[in-house]
């Protein structure tokens, strides 16, 4: 049960989200996916803080960002596995 | 748990209960500010909400005006109501309605008097109401009397993931047990408004709120110089790792559980549906969402935060959680209840709702909130538009 480093809210999304206070470039992560009680596992390539995201898999320019099972936004520069995701590389699809 | 079927409030005239026992000074007015303050400060027991507006509104948004000033003085948390204006019209008109509740009220003009001698007279009758007020006694009252509002601000992600879901387990707990709910914050439903509109119970509330979210997001189009990214989400929301409005949206939307609501309310109105979850149109800003909701009714209010909002009200009790452990340790004072062990996974969901609803009904009895504790008292009125 303990050490969880990130939790993901739905099976389907493509990010997780920091639940430590930071995580470490090349860090072994131990994931927890709510939705299903599942776990997973992934390799940090960014330092990550609390509360924010990091990639699952591989995303490209275009690719819509999943959470909560639902469309978040869009992928605007490509993002590899492991890293960081934020305002840098990601935006709204609204306004 | 086994959920208290009872808390001890204070009985209203009208059938209602207060977790408060407030009696208000209330301002029609900007300029009668000076004057409701002056005798807040003259007769202990009593609060003055002095505001910016009142003068030269119209329309929507003068009608807006009345219903935040009535439903304040309406609220069950106030016991008795003193109102000021500069003229005799606009001050009857608020008391004339506050009235209906059956509890003390009474109203004065500046014009043809001046500030000093209304101070006097007003004084004379604050006193009256304040030693009257401070011999109610709380008495036990069914949970269903229980009007929860919520409202979440500052929010990260630790919003989404813990503390916005441990206020729907307890929206989930409580519904059935007959408590009025109520939610708004329009503009931050935007990504989620689909999602959200499919929780309507009946096809008139999803028409309805299909209609109130494109009439604001249509406004909000209008008016936006820009993308709106430097305000939704804010600067904080972005430190605490939120990326875009819908991420926000979804987050926000954790709060109403499994619920689904009943009737969607203008900024202000009073449900009149029986029982459940309601949406109602405000802005996303805290104090002005919070305002709004006090004056519709609600009792009691529950506001998740990641980052640390510090908001309060003048008659509403406040109460803060958060499942951020930051916030939690650099902002102690701020957080009444701490579900940060939700992330450590020390604490589940349930848990976590049943320590909510002890601390929601703790309060309920009259425990202070650190908001009370600290002397927030933010009481904003939303204007819709320039006076004439």
């Amino acid at each position: 049960m303990s050490n969880t480093d990130i939790i993901i809210h739905d099976e389907k999304d493509n990010v997780g989200v920091v639940v430590i206070e930071k995580i470490t470039p090349n860090q072994d992560c131990n994931c927890w996916i709510m939705e299903n009680d599942k776990s997973v596992s992934i390799q940090s390539k960014d330092e990550i803080p609390l509360g924010h995201k990091i990639a699952m898999i591989d995303l490209n320019e275009g690719d819509t960002i999943l959470k909560y099972g639902h469309d978040i936004g869009k992928v605007v520069k490509n993002i590899k596995k492991g890293e960081h995701v934020h305002v840098h590389n990601v935006k709204t699809k609204k306004w | 748990m086994e959920i208290p079927k009872s808390f001890l409030g204070y009985k209203r005239e009208n059938g209602r209960a207060g977790t408060r026992n407030h009696v208000i000074i209330l301002p029609v007015d900007d300029i009668s500010n000076a004057c409701a303050e002056a005798v807040a400060n003259n007769i202990k027991g009593t609060i003055a909400l002095p505001h910016s507006y009142g003068r030269l509104q119209f329309g929507a948004d003068l009608e807006l005006h009345f219903r935040t000033m009535i439903g304040t003085g309406k609220n069950p948390n106030v016991a008795a109501v003193i109102v000021i204006g500069i003229e005799p019209k606009w001050t009857k008109r608020i008391v004339d309605a506050i009235a209906t509740t059956g509890k003390p009220v009474e109203g004065f003009s500046i014009e043809g008097v001046g500030d000093i001698d209304t101070i006097a007279k007003v004084s004379k009758k604050a006193q009256e109401f304040s030693m009257w007020a401070s011999e109610k006694q709380r008495e036990e009252c069914p949970i269903s009397d229980l009007w929860i509002s919520v409202k979440c601000g500052e929010s990260d992600t630790t919003s989404g993931l813990a503390s916005n879901p441990t206020v729907g387990n307890l929206m989930d707990k409580l519904e059935p047990l007959g408590v009025h709910l109520c939610f708004g914050e329009t503009s931050e439903l935007t990504g989620a408004e689909t999602v959200c509109e499919k929780r309507g119970k009946t096809p008139e509330a999803q028409a309805k709120f299909k209609k109130t979210w494109n009439d604001y997001n249509d406004f909000i189009l209008r008016e936006a110089t820009d993308d709106l990214s430097e305000s939704q989400p804010t600067a904080g929301n972005i430190a605490g790792g939120l990326t875009t409005i819908e991420e926000k949206a979804f987050g926000n939307f954790q709060k109403i559980g499994g619920c689904k609501f009943i009737d969607v309310l203008e900024p202000a109105e009073e449900p009149t549906k029986g029982a459940g979850l309601y949406f109602m149109d405000t802005s996303s800003a805290a104090a002005e969402c919070v305002t709004l909701q006090a004056a519709g009714g609600f009792n009691i209010h529950l506001f998740p935060t990641g980052q640390g909002n510090i908001i309060g009200n003048p008659i509403e009790p406040v109460i803060k959680l958060t499942a951020n452990p930051l916030t939690a340790k650099t902002m102690s004072e701020h957080i009444d209840v701490d579900v940060s062990k939700i992330l450590s996974r020390e604490m589940n969901l349930s848990q976590a709702g049943d320590e909510l609803i002890k601390s929601t009904l703790r309060v309920a009895n009259g425990r202070l909130t650190c908001a009370e504790a600290l002397g927030h008292k933010e009481f904003v009125m939303t204007k819709l538009y320039r006076s004439a």
